[in-house]
């Protein structure tokens, strides 16, 4: 029986895959670098980079992800990441060194973490409930393969020969530039001899004389030369060893590697939720559909701004929201500051997530599959583009609309901005309404509040304000129509910028 | 010995603090292209003309004082650079042989000092040819003064002096003089040489016949042989110490040098590649801060156009008396590059240096800030008109009057109606502050509000539909022309035609105007 990956039925390579367009401007970049980032060795990043296309191939994962957040198994899948990162370590340290005993000897180290590993995983999946079809096979792969015979001579010998190495002893004997190796024949240490003398005197505790000298990682020539003298004194155990290091040199079963690696994907994300939870914030597992559906979410947040917040000890603001079939598209205006831009990242976000089979922020949510999406955030000017700003944005969104299907989700953030208020509403109304027939699943940030009254299938959002004191900012974003109050001067007032204030600093 | 080539009366000193928005200027004014132009690669060279071009002087007598050196430069520029290259080599090979930062013996500090101190006379007269070859080709008084004094402090009886004082340390034996410390053991061991009176008459030999007693250590007393070698070492102490000190004076001399020479050599390379582009350059002429003049002819981009093969389009700008200067008009009309224009320009004079553009006179200012719209603040903070405030308000504790402030399309990420006011808030408080402000605008709430009360002190200049890239005075419109470009992006241009969508195919369709 074979096993091929844990990430999907059909095990194909993600390796290939890089970053999509709208990363940064979703902060999804963010958020990889936090999931993958204390897996590094792991190259975890590509498999965050393909979104999933079918809903098989979603709950594949949904169910081996539920899986990995059981704590039995959770730990026995540290445990066995933890003993093959040490195989790994060994086996480096085999091919690295210069000398061939010290070779033998990293070998054997790495081997014997190997069977450690496996042996130890095997059991513990044995005894664990497990539900999904993705984890249950690699449990009976792993019975199988544990159960083997190559695998039970493999592990025998290992231990025949580990414990007959570490009963040898041998001396040697330095005259000048003459140095003798010899077997050990029953002689006391002299240190301990010293210490037994002058116990009687010992008063307390005094100054360490050891002196610390700097591990080399190799064996030098003079170390390699004791030890080849050693193998010498022991011909038939040594023999032996390297017989086993010979036969056993690919011992590291495709599969298994693959797996170990894999299967950290999940182990990534489960820890990465864990600091969420911590602060009292939930993930939820979506139901997705390829359909035309409705889409909705509670208590979701955006994943990279909470990370911030949580490590800055402040509270973070969950947003609800629902589109009713045929509703597509969300128009939210309002207050700068007050939470627009992070609603249209946390929409992206959610739809990623979903995508790759992950838990999303949230109590439960309702989310589309897609085939693409596009994103149009506001980019900086920078003095080397020729080309101007506006004609940038346009070409941008005339790219966006000859890409995007009705399957695809678009985000526009505070598009046209840099053109007077009559030629944004007339561009942002055209790109709009191609959107609206396309039927594109779509978020639009915007300042102008014409947009959100533009037909059943647009539905307004305003990010509110505590009703006395317009400088506060509740981020919440709610469901009703635009109502045009920006609260710029509140703002500037809160920046000592107004006109009276601002003379006030340059004079002062 | 004072170098004083940027300045009459002091240093310029690479330490002293930036301006504290350097970063905002670097980036808004596009700055790294010119740095690099003037640069060519060289790392030094690039450091200098950043930090000169950053610290701005604001006072007309120290602006002339180096436009004239700057003006020397340029009509000698191969003195300029052979007297940076040859510094630049003396500093280079005193690197490689100075022994480390801590010697442990005095012999080996003794020993490296004068290798450093011969390198450094050598390069000394060398500097000093410069001044007997060269020295009548330079007329501003930084130059003049600067040869002038390597004529009259290196002067040869001077080069001897030294020259006399290093090689008596290559003579055999060391003379040292002691005191007896505690238990009558030698203390104070000080290595002393004979007077100059006796030194010609009677040479060493005089205090080797001093009458005195002999004794040998054996050739096997190692024990004795270190004692001696430490007296010797103790003795060297202080002279080491005096040689050490004396090549690090020399030392600090030629960097300063070095430092000020760089600049020069950044401005020699600029010119040399306007010169080869074809593109003007003039001498500007600096008014003092509470003047209000701004008078320029073929103003061009210099970072702008250092990037391009050809040359590039130069505004003209008659401001005089103004306060205010608004520029609106079509996107991609050459705004932002006429607004990075002013901004380098001013920059540029306020360094002593040349500027792009055929004429050139303005009024110096106290401190240039710019407020350019920027990407979304990456951190999540807050929004983009947060963001600008927060980077105004930053601003404002530093600014002071007669000050200039240049503002490219800011506070247009609230709706424009707001946005225009909170502008005009700021604008007018500036004003009223004796602040010199330059606002590229599509504003259109914003820049009408100025043009209505047909203010003296306000100037308007607006980018045309033509697309030249050239600027011309006049009033602000009422529409930019995003419609035109969306016509040109989405069907050609072609007048009449319009975007729909087309049910029975499911695509984007242009529909033509019936005729």
């Amino acid at each position: 029986m074979d096993f091929v990956s844990i990430l999907s039925s059909d095990g194909r390579n993600l390796d290939t895959a890089v970053a999509p367009a709208y990363f940064a401007d979703l902060n999804l970049d963010q958020v990889v670098r936090a999931i993958v980032g204390p897996k590094a060795s792991y190259s975890l990043s590509p498999f965050f980079y393909t979104p999933l296309q079918t809903v098989g191939a979603v709950r594949f994962r949904q169910a081996i992800m539920q899986d990995v957040e059981q704590p039995d198994i959770l730990a026995a899948l540290n445990d066995f990441a933890s003993q093959m990162r040490s195989v790994r370590v060994h086996l480096h340290g085999s091919e690295e060194a210069s000398q061939a005993p010290a070779k033998r000897a990293w070998f054997l180290d790495a081997a014997g973490f190997y069977c450690g590993a496996l042996q130890g995983l095997a059991r513990a999946l044995s005894e664990a409930t497990i539900t999904s079809t993705g984890l249950q096979e690699f449990r009976d792969y792993m019975a199988q393969h544990v159960d083997s015979l190559w695998f039970q001579d493999f592990h025998a010998e290992l231990l025949r020969l580990r414990t007959e190495l570490a009963s040898v002893r041998y001396c040697l004997f330095i005259r000048g530039s003459a140095v003798t190796v010899r077997k050990y024949v029953g002689e006391v240490d002299y240190a301990v001899e010293v210490v037994d003398t002058f116990e009687r005197f010992r008063q307390g505790d005094v100054k360490d004389y050891t002196v610390q000298f700097p591990e080399g990682l190799g064996m030098n020539h003079i170390e390699g030369q004791i030890a080849t003298f050693v193998a010498k004194l022991y011909p038939e155990l040594f023999t032996r060893l390297e017989n086993f290091y010979q036969q056993y040199q690919n011992f590291m079963e495709p599969a298994i590697e693959r797996f170990d690696r894999e299967v950290q994907f999940y182990v990534a994300y489960v820890d990465y939720m864990t600091q969420f939870k911590k602060a009292g914030l939930t993930f939820c597992y979506p139901a997705v559909s390829h359909e035309r559906q409705n889409v909705q979410a509670t208590a979701a947040f955006d994943v990279a701004l909470a990370r911030k917040l949580i490590r800055e000890g402040q509270s973070i603001t969950c947003n609800d929201f629902h589109l009713k079939d045929p509703e597509r598209v969300f128009v939210v205006s309002g207050p700068n500051q007050g939470g627009k831009t992070t609603f249209a990242r946390m929409f992206g976000q959610l739809h990623y997530l979903a995508s790759l089979g992950c838990p999303v922020p949230g109590r439960d949510a309702q989310l589309s599959l897609f085939d693409q999406i596009f994103t149009h955030f506001e980019r900086e000017e920078h003095v080397e583009d020729l080309v101007g700003k506006l004609q940038d944005d346009l070409m941008r969104v005339r790219d966006i609309l000859e890409r995007a299907t009705s399957n695809s989700i678009i985000l526009l953030n505070e598009i046209f901005s840099s053109t007077s208020l009559e030629d944004a509403e007339f561009l942002a109304k055209q790109v709009l309404e191609t959107i609206r027939h396309r039927g594109s699943l779509c978020v639009v940030v915007t300042f102008i509040d014409d947009l959100a009254s533009l037909g059943g299938d647009v539905v307004s959002l305003v990010g509110t304000v505590l009703p006395n004191r317009p400088e506060v900012r509740t981020y919440q974003i709610v469901r009703r129509p635009a109502d045009g109050l920006a609260y710029v001067l509140a703002l500037a007032a809160k920046y000592h910028l107004t006109k009276d204030q601002l003379k006030e600093r340059i004079l002062s | 010995m004072k170098v004083h080539l940027m300045y009459r009366d002091q240093d310029f000193s690479p330490d002293e603090p930036l301006p504290v928005n350097y970063l905002d200027l670097e980036q808004d004014l596009g700055l790294g292209t010119l740095f690099a132009a003037m640069a060519q690669e060289d790392p030094f060279v690039h450091d200098v003309v950043r930090k000169g071009l950053l610290r701005s002087m604001t006072n007309v007598e120290a602006v002339l004082y180096r436009q004239h050196a700057v003006a020397d430069c340029l009509g000698s520029p191969d003195v300029v650079r052979e007297m940076y290259r040859l510094v630049v080599e003396t500093l280079d090979t005193r690197r490689k042989n100075w022994l480390g930062l801590f010697p442990s013996h005095p012999s080996a500090i003794v020993h490296s000092a004068v290798e450093v101190l011969r390198l450094f006379t050598q390069s000394l007269m060398n500097l000093r040819t410069f001044a007997d070859t060269d020295g009548h080709r330079f007329r501003s008084e930084g130059f003049t003064r600067f040869f002038t004094m390597l004529q009259q402090e290196l002067d040869d009886a001077y080069f001897a002096r030294i020259q006399e004082q290093l090689n008596h340390l290559a003579g055999p034996g060391v003379l040292v003089r002691a005191q007896l410390g505690c238990g009558h053991r030698g203390t104070n061991y000080t290595l002393v040489i004979d007077p100059p009176s006796d030194r010609h008459v009677l040479g060493r030999l005089f205090s080797r016949k001093v009458p005195g007693y002999t004794f040998h250590v054996d050739a096997r007393d190692e024990g004795g042989h270190r004692t001696l070698t430490a007296m010797e070492d103790a003795g060297l102490n202080e002279a080491a110490n005096a040689l050490a000190q004396s090549s690090d004076h020399i030392l600090a001399f030629f960097h300063r040098l070095k430092t000020e020479l760089a600049f020069f050599v950044g401005c020699v390379n600029l010119h040399d590649q306007l010169v080869a582009k074809g593109e003007p350059w003039c001498m500007p002429e600096p008014l003092i801060s509470d003047q209000r003049q701004r008078y320029c002819r073929g103003l061009y981009d210099m970072s702008l156009s250092l990037r391009l093969d050809g040359q590039v389009v130069g505004n003209d700008v008659e401001a005089d008396g103004a306060d205010l200067l608004i520029v609106t008009g079509a996107n991609q009309g050459g705004k932002s590059t006429f607004l990075r224009s002013i901004g380098v320009s001013q920059l540029m004079m306020q360094a002593g240096m040349f500027v792009p553009a055929d004429a050139f006179t303005a009024n110096l200012c106290e401190g240039l800030f710019t407020h350019f719209r920027r990407e979304e603040d990456a951190t999540m903070n807050s929004g983009k008109l947060d963001d600008e405030l927060r980077r105004m308000s930053s601003m404002a504790d530093h600014i002071t009057p007669n000050n200039l402030i240049l503002f490219n399309e800011s506070f247009a990420s609230t709706n424009e109606r707001e946005g225009a006011e909170l502008f005009r808030q700021i604008t007018d408080a500036l004003l009223e502050c004796h602040v010199q402000v330059v606002a590229v605008s599509h504003m259109y709430a914003y820049a009408n509000a100025y043009y209505m009360q047909a203010l003296s002190n306000v100037v308007f200049l607006r980018a045309d539909r033509s697309r030249t890239f050239r600027l011309a005075p006049g009033r602000p419109l009422a529409t930019s022309f995003g419609q035109d470009l969306y016509e040109r992006i989405f069907h050609g241009g072609d007048r009449g035609e319009k975007l729909i969508w087309c049910e029975r195919c499911s695509a984007l369709r242009i529909a033509r105007p019936r005729t």
